[in-house]
């Protein structure tokens, strides 16, 4: 087990290299120049020289990219251009935002995916199951800044049940971890349900039907914990997902995460910021799939004996 | 000798709106707790680095300078200092300091605090933009080439005193003295931040900054201490930052928000036009901005000047002004209305198809030619772009549109032969001082034809360039409207060269609550945009 962790922590340290490397070199290939965008339209060439010689940006890209990781090892994600402050500060006040709404967002779509997915799984091609079927179509399809404007206008605008935008309270979440839950939900729905007919088929649920036990426990007890399996994968993978669609939530909500930070560094080609969210979403990407890695053994002994 | 410190380059067109601003100083109430949304988190606060048009308007407010301009207008005016005089040659400025002026953190503001905030600013290791601006000063060249940290130029004979030695005439050097790039800041603050002033300023005007939360909300209170009684008017003003215009307008209308910062996006303007109360809460106002096509003189054909004037009568400007929902009105010359030189009797080219085809002929191109234009990919930028891709079809010239982000498209202008036109929606230009000279060196002087210049048309007139350094040496007031002349002149002789085609003047709009009280211009003030020393609350 300790010789697995091992070998993927080295392989995910690797992966964070590579990723660092080709954000580094794409940033650098793109025309744009952060000295000029730091320098706006009335400086003179001399105040671009001294700006762009002040942040190294004068130098081999092969010694600038041996310095940011110099940087990088000792835990220095360096310094923003536009904004003069250390990029870790800036993702550390993100951060909790970021992680609080993805942890809604997965909780949403798991809750809602998997009960809809057994409801259409028990209701097998009945008209509540295709009914659930559509609904989880309609939630794949919609794209999710449409969804964010609707729920908004309806429940914050016009109902006024929740706060149009902002962060801090439980109220404030709701909105936007169903805005991203809602994509992920339907996904959930298709597969808990076709996994779910795949075990009611199975002869140890039929079993279990002819010792007599109520339709509830057959579906908690047996056929529910073997359906999840896929579900958990799933999840690690999300994470992945989610790091994508949070910058249209973010920005929908005025949700204070890394998406927006993101956003706006892109605008003004701050690559440092550029460089540390990056990296921090590979990071989160790494470990979400390590933990569906780790935490499969624990749910499927079949797995562990492998 | 003393002079006048009422400056007459900017006055004109702007007098006008003097009384209105003091009306608006006379009646407001003192009180109020207001609620500012942006979409974009403010970068910094340092004045010295700070340079877009969000924080511009919050370092005006934090930080005080020797000169500022009245409310809602562009006329120059002592604000730090209490008086000044300019040596009959223009070569020397002494200002006596107002007493008891106070930092934020308690400590009086004294002249070698308005010397160390210039050096600071012209320091390379500060990397802040505006050191450019601070030419002028005698010793300028060793401080930005980092040989020395001191400027010469500035001397402070005692605490209350700063003279400023010139190596040139700079009759914008007031002007100068009032952009955020001279704010005053407290050297112990800069120094305890530790590089993180902009996130930690400390400074002598309106507004104090309370609380930053990242990505969150900044929370300004009222600088009880301020050396003007009565300023500002509102207690406190919470930026809510990371708002999407269209939730903040949702917002307004409900009553939680007062000031949407970015505006009304388009798809709702005229929604909120016809609403009831939609004429109270649009603010519309000039601002000194022209959006403009340029014209590469050194991409053929438009080295022809022939084939650019063809362009410029090509151009259906009223047709752009409605893809704005009519915030905008057309231009015919480089500069905005509102700037002091601007030639109201000049015509420039109107639009006219058939002159422009036969002006294509003449240039020997009667069946047109294939070119580039480029212009940034936000709305509405992208569809202003194909109305003048059809304008030129028009005529014969099938032009490529070519929509990238803004920072592309600045550095295919500032590189030779690479952008032959260039739609400059998004990234106009704007002035950073109500003064004509402004709109001239960088964008079509022959200072900006250089790589990674902003002189994207790479226009250079050795002649004109002449007239320019002459009008700018101009500093005596007494010749304020013969310079303002001599600018206008410059202005208008560019178009018969016609590197640029100048297309609209477009205007700002600000949403603001109803509660909210004075005249437009201290919401669109030209050289701040929001006035947060001058906003009030109705009781």
């Amino acid at each position: 087990m300790a010789q697995i962790l091992l070998r993927r922590l080295i392989q995910s340290a690797l992966i964070l290299l590579g990723v660092a490397a080709i954000t580094f070199l794409l940033l650098y290939a793109l025309p744009a120049d952060p000295a000029r965008m730091i320098a706006g339209r009335s400086a003179t060439a001399q105040t671009v020289a001294n700006i762009r010689h002040e942040l190294g940006l004068d130098q081999p890209l092969v010694l600038q990219f041996l310095y940011y990781l110099g940087g990088l090892l000792q835990g220095d994600l360096g310094r923003s251009y536009a904004q003069k402050t250390e990029v870790w500060t800036l993702i550390a006040a993100r951060l909790p935002a970021t992680l609080t709404l993805m942890a809604a967002g997965i909780l949403v779509e798991v809750l809602l995916g998997m009960t809809l997915g057994t409801i259409a799984a028990l209701n097998r091609g009945r008209a509540v199951d295709r009914l659930v079927m559509m609904s989880a179509f309609v939630g794949v399809s919609a794209p999710q800044f449409v969804v964010a404007l609707l729920l908004l206008y309806v429940f914050a605008a016009t109902l006024g049940w929740f706060p149009m935008s902002g962060y801090g309270t439980l109220s404030h979440v709701v909105l936007p971890a169903l805005t991203l839950g809602l994509l992920g939900a339907g996904w959930y729905a298709r597969m808990v349900r076709s996994s779910m007919i795949d075990v009611l088929n199975q002869d140890y649920v039929r079993t279990a039907r002819a010792k007599g036990l109520s339709g509830a426990r057959i579906v908690f007890r047996h056929a529910l914990p073997n359906a999840v399996l896929p579900v958990i994968a799933m999840i690690g993978i999300d994470i992945g997902q989610f790091m994508g669609g949070v910058v249209v939530v973010e920005a929908v909500y005025g949700w204070p995460g890394i998406g927006q930070l993101a956003w706006q560094a892109i605008q003004q080609v701050d690559v440092p910021i550029i460089m540390g969210v990056t990296l921090t979403s590979a990071l989160a990407i790494i470990l979400g799939n390590l933990i569906a890695d780790l935490v499969a053994p624990i749910v499927d002994p079949r797995i562990r004996s492998h | 000798m003393f002079r006048n410190w009422l400056l007459a380059t900017t006055t004109a067109a702007l007098m006008a709106f003097v009384p209105l601003a003091a009306h608006a100083a006379d009646t407001a109430p003192q009180g109020g707790d207001i609620v500012v949304t942006y979409k974009d988190d403010i970068t910094t606060l340092d004045p010295a680095i700070g340079y877009d048009w969000v924080n511009w308007s919050m370092i005006k407010s934090l930080y005080s300078r020797l000169m500022d301009y009245e409310p809602g207008t562009a006329k120059l005016v002592p604000s730090l200092a209490e008086s000044f005089e300019v040596s009959p040659d223009g070569l020397t400025y002494t200002f006596k300091l107002r007493t008891g002026v106070k930092f934020s953190n308690g400590r009086e503001l004294v002249a070698s605090d308005v010397k160390w905030s210039i050096e600071r600013a012209v320091n390379p290791k500060t990397q802040g933009p505006g050191a450019g601006f601070f030419g002028a000063i005698a010793g300028f060249d060793d401080v930005a080439g980092g040989k020395s940290e001191v400027l010469s130029g500035i001397e402070t004979p005692d605490e209350g005193t700063v003279v400023f030695h010139l190596s040139r005439p700079d009759a914008t050097f007031l002007h100068v003295l009032a952009i955020n790039f001279a704010s005053v800041v407290p050297k112990e603050a800069v120094e305890a931040a530790g590089g993180d002033f902009g996130k930690k300023p400390v400074g002598s005007g309106t507004l104090v900054l309370k609380d930053w939360t990242i990505g969150q909300r900044l929370v300004f209170e009222r600088n009880p201490d301020y050396f003007v009684k009565g300023m500002p008017h509102v207690d406190k003003v919470t930026v809510e930052v990371g708002q999407e215009p269209l939730v903040a307008l949702l917002r307004l209308q409900k009553g939680e928000v007062d000031i949407a910062g970015d505006g009304i996006p388009p798809a709702k303007f005229l929604e909120i036009k016809n609403s009831p109360d939609g004429a109270q809460m649009i603010v519309d106002g000039e601002q000194l901005h022209t959006g403009y096509i340029t014209l590469n003189t050194h991409v053929k054909p438009f080295d022809n000047v022939k084939v650019r004037q063809a362009v410029n009568m090509a151009i259906n400007k009223e047709r752009i002004t409605r893809i704005l929902n009519g915030r905008a009105t057309p231009a015919n010359q480089p500069l905005p209305p509102l700037m002091p030189g601007y030639d109201k009797s000049f015509t420039g080219y109107a639009y006219d198809v058939e002159k422009a085809k036969a002006t294509l002929a003449e240039a020997g191109l009667p069946d047109g030619f294939e070119t580039v234009l480029y212009a940034t990919n936000t709305d509405p930028q992208p569809r202003i772009a194909q109305a003048i891709q059809q304008d030129l079809a028009a005529i014969g010239i099938k032009a490529e549109v070519r929509t990238l982000a803004q920072g592309n498209v600045i550095a295919a202008g500032g590189t030779e032969g690479e952008a032959p036109m260039i739609w400059s929606g998004g990234m106009a230009w704007i002035a950073d001082f109500p003064d004509p000279s402004n709109f001239y060196g960088p964008i079509l002087g022959c200072a900006g034809a250089v790589q990674g210049g902003w002189n994207w048309s790479w226009y250079c007139n050795k002649d004109l360039d002449q007239r320019a350094v002459a009008a700018d040496s101009m500093s005596d007031p007494a010749k304020a409207e013969e310079r303002q002349a001599v600018w206008g002149k410059i202005f208008t002789d560019i178009m018969a060269d016609a590197p640029w085609v100048p297309v609209i003047n477009e205007r700002r709009v600000v949403a603001k609550s109803l509660r909210m009280g004075g005249p437009d211009h201290i919401y669109i003030d030209p050289t701040r945009v929001i006035n947060y020393d001058a906003i009030f609350v109705k009781q």
